[in-house]
């Protein structure tokens, strides 16, 4: 599903320039549910921007199911994120001034799904998520589990084939956090790759696999037994 | 683009953010609105102009004779001049290119009669041609004409208050006044725009007026009418040309200023006409200046919303709005702000100077305030269009941002 070789990053910062990626290598296959992990400053966030065509590689290839990711102008970045890609942020980033349910039709609409039928999937998404009496409140009348929970259904939305998430938790208190990540299980458990970058271990042990970044490099990849966050919830 | 999903997003977008769809629209609707206010003000001054020279026809000379002030060729100072009849056939004669029409004026103050009333009016001994140069229009009856000046009738043309004055409600047409000592049958009543004064004036043939005084040539003054076609500079020489003509004939010293004077309508005119011309342009330029600053007005508000919204234009785009989307987003909505209130502020400023009408006039010679339509248009769509223009420019540069310099918190 995803393939990066030999990426390579670096930011200019004055007359320095800071060598974020140094070489990163990796697969992941549909179905998968990695974690990226590593301490801040290990690059971890910006190889998630990269996947998320958020930001561009110096040098490197990246295959996003079996398309090779390159030269984009900034359309077809656009069209490529909507078609293939989820977000979920640590600050959320809901737009404020709208309703949870037109928050989550917000992709259908750039894709020019009929009003009807977006609403349709907006409340159908924001069911899976456990909020459709919430759809017609502000994000300012959600707490914060709720609000990510928001953009979890947003990010499905479209239905992506890979669900990128920075930090998902990092806003959140252990609690709403394992129901968060309780969420992200579920949604892998269909099928869909997700992608998450977190510095917190019982959030990593809650994904199938985990990749340690320091320094730019990847220091270790390794398959583990998932902990699954329904235990931690009641 | 312009599919009825976009406009229901913009539609939310500016009403879930009011303050700031008032504020951009209120800015733009008081620029217009002054604009428009302004610049109907301009029209009404000029009106007001037009309609003090309306009065009478522009295309007329007024000679009226003085006093000399210097000895010339054997004469002394301080020689009364006069007009007589064999001036104004002179005119005719020798200036017959130029001029329509020559008339003289013979003022008297008299009393006037009939049965009971009697009360003191100017009477105004004219030739038939002076109702052209006066712009006198008869309410009933005739005017003088050619018969009653060459038969030195007793007729009188009257003005419509003296016919109120002297008969109440009851008919003038046909009766017989007394005209300080002579008896005048009045032919005629007539109404003039310049006011209460020129109302109450009572028109005689002159030559009438010259018979009751043993006969006399005299002319007080002359009104010389002349070809339209002449124009402001042929009007300018024809002045010249009489004076010099007079001067010679009346042995006037060429430099003596005080022995014949000659009023210009035409020079007047042009004088008064350049001066509001002038305000015009002023008031133009004022009332562009405040477009422009409409126009400022707009940018600033667009830059500060682009710069507020960064964020979630970041947003968008991360969840797959194309940088046309975005552009096209802010775009539609700024110029969907300015047209709406840039029309509203059209609509308001013209309610405003109608509702004004003619109320000003009195005292701040303001005469009937308008902007044609077209004017008002234009003004509104080059401000849509150039508030689209500054919507553009920051929106292209939101559209730029990379989504991830847009989302990082701060």
């Amino acid at each position: 599903m995803i393939e990066i070789k030999d990426l390579h990053k670096s930011y200019k910062m004055g007359s320095n320039s800071l060598h974020v990626l140094k070489g990163i290598n990796f697969k992941a296959e549909e179905g998968e549910l990695v974690a990226i992990m590593g301490s801040s400053g290990s690059g971890k966030s910006t190889l998630l921007n990269i996947l998320g065509m958020l930001d561009e590689a110096d040098s490197g290839q990246y295959i996003l199911d079996g398309v090779r990711i390159e030269n984009l102008s900034e359309t077809k970045a656009a069209r490529y994120r909507n078609k293939f890609l989820g977000f979920v942020f640590q600050s959320f980033n809901l737009i404020n001034y709208k309703t949870a349910m037109e928050n989550v039709a917000l992709p259908l609409y750039y894709q020019k799904v009929s009003r009807k039928e977006r609403e349709a999937k907006a409340l159908k998404y924001l069911d899976q998520v456990g909020l459709k009496e919430w759809a017609h409140h502000l994000p300012s009348e959600l707490s914060g589990g709720q609000k990510q929970r928001v953009a979890i259904a947003r990010a499905m939305a479209a239905e992506p084939k890979v669900l990128l998430a920075d930090e998902p938790t990092g806003a959140l208190d252990s609690t709403t956090s394992y129901e968060v990540m309780d969420l992200i299980q579920q949604i892998n458990d269909r099928g869909n790759t997700i992608l998450v970058v977190t510095h917190e271990e019982d959030i990593a042990h809650m994904c199938k696999r985990i990749i340690h970044l320091r320094d730019g490099v990847i220091v270790e990849d390794k398959k583990i037994k998932q902990v699954r966050a329904s235990e931690y919830v009641q | 683009m312009f599919s009825r999903d976009t406009w229901r997003e913009i539609f939310t977008t500016l009403r879930k953010n009011k303050l700031r769809t008032f504020l951009s629209g209120f800015t733009v609707s008081l620029g217009i609105l002054i604009f428009i206010t302004l610049y109907g003000m301009g029209n009404g001054l000029i009106n007001t102009f037009d309609k003090f020279f309306s009065q009478d026809a522009t295309n007329v000379l007024y000679l009226f004779p003085g006093r000399t002030s210097m000895p010339y060729k054997g004469y002394k100072s301080n020689r009364t001049i006069e007009f007589e009849n064999s001036d104004l056939e002179d005119i005719e004669k020798d200036f017959d290119m130029f001029v329509e029409h020559v008339s003289p004026i013979i003022r008297r103050s008299a009393l006037v009669k009939y049965k009971q009333e009697s009360n003191n009016y100017t009477t105004i001994g004219v030739d038939w041609g002076q109702q052209f140069a006066e712009k006198t229009i008869m309410m009933k009856g005739r005017y003088l004409n050619q018969r009653d000046i060459e038969e030195k009738t007793r007729n009188a043309v009257i003005g419509r208050l003296v016919e109120i004055d002297l008969f109440g409600s009851g008919n003038a047409i046909g009766e017989f006044i007394d005209l300080g000592g002579s008896v005048f049958k009045v032919i005629g009543v007539f109404q003039d725009e310049g006011g209460d004064n020129e109302e109450r004036q009572i028109y005689i043939p002159y030559t009438t007026r010259q018979l009751i005084e043993k006969n006399t040539d005299k002319v007080q003054q002359i009104v010389v009418q002349f070809k339209p076609q002449l124009g402001y500079t042929g009007a300018m020489a024809l002045e010249r040309n009489l004076e010099r003509f007079f001067k010679d004939k009346k042995f006037i010293n060429p430099e003596d200023r005080n022995a014949l004077f000659i009023r210009n309508v035409t020079d007047q005119l042009k004088q008064n006409q350049d001066f509001a011309g002038a305000l015009q342009l002023i008031v133009t330029v004022v009332a562009f200046g405040t477009i422009i600053a409409g126009i400022i007005g707009i940018s600033n508000i667009m830059v500060y919303v682009v710069k507020e919204r960064t964020k979630e234009i970041g947003i968008r785009k991360a969840i797959g709005a194309t940088p046309r989307n975005v552009i096209s987003t802010i775009l539609l909505e700024s110029v969907f702000i300015t047209t709406i209130s840039g029309f509203t502020g059209m609509l308001i400023g013209i309610g405003l100077l109608r509702s004004l009408g003619d109320n000003l006039s009195e005292d701040y010679f303001i005469t009937n305030p308008y902007i044609s339509t077209g004017v008002a248009v234009f003004a509104t769509v080059v401000l849509i269009v150039f508030g689209g223009i500054a919507g553009y420019v920051p929106a292209r540069r939101a559209a730029r941002i990379k989504p991830i310099v847009a989302l990082r918190d701060e």
